[in-house]
């Protein structure tokens, strides 16, 4: 009984973030990240390194008690890096339990997508789309929408690889 | 621990409780087995643990577990009612025991999700054997009891005016049994008339004829009557005591019920010619003095429970409250070290800062505190495993528990709860001799097993000694050349290297492999165990006088005194029991072999150097050795040279676990997690262990 209340109102919940999406950039593209995952945007802090790390795992830093470990999206995807200045932003992320913080370029707004506006990504390049969830189009711009799942879990197999 | 709990809070309720009394049902089967018979407590103890998981189970829908549980609650009901002499207690121990590994399986697999779908058909059925054994046993006691009884009842019920309802008017003698019932309710459930009336209802199907006091149930003023004196029912059944009894016992609010059995007939026979209107007169019923004595007993078992003032509380909120305070106390440093405030002179600010950080510190040690839990659950568990042990083998050991009071952090308990038994299961089979081979030795017939737990300083130390065997040192080292376990030249090695070989994988050295061990797999595993909370284990032995065991576990893992120091921009907490101390190096003691190891000779020993910013690839401008400082570490008589920057301090850290999501990318090796430090910052905690084994692949 309770439960089936439970699980209505979280559904009412996804119901009014269906759709939206937080966008960032990196470079020149413009990324969405679905707003149910985002817990929060902070700016830059100090960073403690752990070695023996990937490249992109920047470290981890004190989110209020909380240690949450860092990913740099640009190394993720392989872009060039840049430095970090006083518009770099770390978007707190919380995927099935797990909180990871993403450092971008800068996060510019939060918009709607419908599903009608959002296509498959073309399926040339397997490589490169792995993390690309759908294209949506907004306006004369297209947004790259992020499979955030991937970018966590993406990462072990690449493990595998290299083991 | 705490991840496998996704359950519903009902559910967990139910496992929780039921675990709780089945492991307190354990210890009293166990303690009461020494004896050889059963007290009375004891058997209501277990009859009330048995009717509630019973009852909890029924609620779960566990039919299982209910049904065999109503078999043991038979069982003890017989016991207590009838208390029967000439019971074969340890067959009786045997059953029940066998009975609660049924119910905790069963609980195991509803813990993990899994259908309950075990069957008890056996198990009930011989406990039903058992039951009838002792039923007929006694049946010669209980009925000169029931004889005595009856006498005073048809005497007592002469003297009162009743009044008379049958059902069933014709052949009133068909029905084997009669019973005379008591009810007293809560003084203010209210409606006494009509829970009574329930009371009949509920009955309905089993009794043939009955009559109660008061007779008019529909009038109001019957509620009164039944407030004062009770709610007597007499009435006929082919049905047993104890059925009757479970079925009354069921009625809720009921504060008390006396129940007895009167001979055939006579009351009913007596009431039959003196139908007459009960008045108010007060005749006090009078009921056998023992039954008396045991619901008084009830009450007072009923009482001690609810009066215990004890809480459960889940871990994870534990360790929730653990994280805040830690919090907090970083929190209290930033406020009272606030850059800020430097170079102000604030008299009135630095005694309250002062007192908060009084407070701060009495709230952080009473939170530890709170998860600290005495050993005494853990050891007494043992009991068990040496019961099973000794009837499996034929051997007599007794178990001594000393120090069982000692309190050990709650995380780490569930931790050594299997190595114990395991090293007590091998202290039993390999270590203790059977009874006759004791005699032939001149030592007494039974072992002794002594479990010891004693606090050290940080640590705690649990010592499990035996009287028996001791290790064998020819075939131990025998089996170590076998397996090619050797790494020290054999005339070289000391008695205490060979004894702790028994600690390295694949090592057993039992020829026959029995139930309990001898697998080879058990001694790693144990070892494993207690290294995974940071712990470590030796053994020592005397031929013919018998070995020691000695674990050493840290006491909590939630706090640790550490050295801060630095290197480069990051910062590393070493452990300050790893520590043995701290100096500036001279370049002259630096030795540099032909494979680039650094090496330094300290008062005439040679150890090797560690550079914490080479290891971790840290950019630092202290690269040479004299600019720098020099920890020496020590774990498991092996030591080492930590070389950084600088030390920044010694503070007592809250550890913390490293992110999921690090964790799973990769292990790093030589670190043991992160901690927060006074101004925020982040330190990664150094696992001097780790960094051993990092120092000999890299």
């Amino acid at each position: 009984m309770s439960e089936n209340e439970a699980v209505d109102s979280e559904d009412q919940v996804e119901d009014t973030q269906k759709g939206k999406f937080l966008t960032f950039c990196l470079g020149t593209e413009f990324y969405g990240i679905e707003i149910k995952y985002v817990t929060e945007i902070i700016g830059l802090q100090p960073i403690t390194e752990i070695p023996e790390m990937p490249e992109y795992i920047k470290g981890i830093i004190n989110l209020r008690g909380k240690i949450i470990p860092l990913m740099d999206v640009r190394l993720r995807f392989r872009k060039p890096f840049r430095e970090y200045n006083d518009r770099t932003c770390i978007v707190v992320i919380d995927i099935r339990e797990t909180p990871i913080g993403l450092i971008v370029d800068s996060v510019s707004e939060v918009i709607s997508i419908s599903d009608e506006e959002i296509v498959s990504p073309p399926s040339l390049n397997k490589e490169r789309n792995k993390y690309i969830r759908g294209i949506g189009k907004v306006g004369n711009e297209v947004k790259l929408l992020l499979d955030s799942g991937k970018l966590l879990t993406d990462l072990e197999t690449e493990n595998l690889e290299n083991i | 621990m705490t991840d496998q709990y996704h359950n519903e809070p009902m559910l967990e309720l139910f496992i929780f409780e039921s675990m709780q009394l089945i492991e307190q049902m354990e210890q009293l089967i166990i303690a009461n087995e020494k004896f050889e018979s059963y007290d009375s407590d004891a058997i209501n103890e277990i009859f009330r643990i048995m009717h509630t998981i019973k009852g909890s189970s029924a609620m779960m829908l566990f039919n299982n577990i209910s049904t065999l549980a109503h078999s043991m609650e038979d069982v003890f009901f017989v016991l207590r009612e009838d208390k029967p002499k000439n019971i074969d207690s340890s067959q009786l121990s045997d059953l029940v025991l066998e009975g609660i590994d049924f119910i905790k399986v069963e609980i195991a697999k509803i813990r993990n999700g899994d259908e309950a779908e075990g069957d008890a058909a056996a198990l009930i059925e011989s406990l039903r054997v058992f039951h009838a054994t002792i039923k007929a046993q006694n049946y010669t006691v209980s009925d000169q009891e029931m004889k005595d009884t009856a006498t005073s009842k048809g005497y007592s019920a002469h003297k009162k005016q009743q009044y008379y309802i049958s059902k069933v008017r014709t052949e009133p003698q068909s029905y084997s049994n009669s019973f005379q019932a008591s009810l007293f309710f809560e003084e203010d459930c209210g409606m006494e008339n009509l829970r009574a009336f329930g009371v009949v209802n509920d009955l309905g199907d089993l009794v043939k004829e009955y009559y109660h006091i008061p007779a008019d149930l529909d009038h109001e003023d019957s509620a009164e009557v039944i407030q004062e004196q009770g709610f007597t029912l007499f009435f006929k059944t082919d049905r047993s005591l104890e059925e009757i009894h479970r079925t009354l016992g069921q009625t809720i609010y009921l504060k008390d019920l006396q129940l007895t059995q009167v001979k055939n007939s006579e009351p009913f026979d007596d009431l039959h010619e003196e139908r007459k209107i009960l008045l108010n007169d007060s005749a006090k019923i009078s009921v056998s003095s023992s039954r008396e004595g045991i619901t008084n007993d009830q009450k007072e078992s009923y009482s001690s429970a609810s009066q215990q003032s004890i809480i459960s509380v889940s871990v994870a909120k534990l360790d929730q409250l653990m994280d805040l305070v830690g919090e907090m106390v970083i929190a209290e440093a930033m406020v009272t070290q606030n850059p800020d405030l430097k170079g102000l002179e604030l008299n009135n600010f630095e005694k309250a800062a002062r007192q908060l950080r009084k407070i701060t510190s009495e709230l952080q040690d009473t939170v530890m505190s709170v998860r600290m839990v005495p050993l005494t659950g853990t050891f007494q568990k043992m009991n068990r495993t040496v019961r099973d042990m000794c009837k499996k083998l034929n051997k007599d050991v007794r178990l001594e528990l000393i120090g069982q009071e000692t309190e050990v952090d709650k995380n780490i308990i569930e931790h050594i709860s299997d190595p114990l038994m395991h090293l007590i299961r091998n202290s039993i089979d390999h270590g203790i001799e059977m009874p006759s081979d004791r005699e032939m030795k001149g030592k007494p017939r039974w072992g002794t097993i002594t479990l010891e737990a004693k606090n050290a300083g940080g640590d705690v130390l649990i010592i499990i000694r035996d009287d028996g065997g001791g290790f064998n040192k020819a075939k131990i080292m025998s089996k170590a050349r076998e397996k090619g376990l050797l790494q020290v030249p054999e005339d070289e090695i000391t008695d205490n290297e060979i004894y702790n070989l028994v600690f390295l994988p694949g090592f057993s050295t039992n020829e026959t492999v029995t139930e309990y061990s001898g697998r080879g797999v058990g001694m790693d595993v144990v070892v494993k165990n207690i290294e995974a909370v940071g712990g470590a284990i030796t053994a020592d032995s005397v031929p013919g006088k018998g070995t020691t065991l000695t674990l050493k576990i840290p006491l909590t893992l939630a706090i640790i005194d550490g050295m801060n120091i630095k290197v480069g921009d990051s910062r590393y907490t070493i452990p300050t029991t790893a520590i043995k101390e701290s100096f500036r190096p001279k370049t002259a003691d630096i030795i540099v072999d032909p494979d680039d190891n650094e090496m330094i000779m300290v008062r005439g020993q040679c150890f090797p150097i560690l550079c914490l910013h080479e290891r971790y690839h840290v950019n630092t401008l202290v690269t040479n050795f004299a600019d720098g400082i020099i920890i020496m570490v020590e774990q498991d008589d092996q030591t080492l040279c930590i070389f950084a920057d600088e030390l920044i301090g010694q503070q007592q850290v809250v550890v913390k676990s490293l992110p999921a999501y690090i964790k799973h990318t990769k292990k790093v090796t030589g670190l043991a997690g992160c901690t927060l430090l006074g101004d925020g910052s982040i330190s990664l905690i150094l696992d001097i262990a780790g960094l051993f084994s990092v120092k000999k692949t890299g």
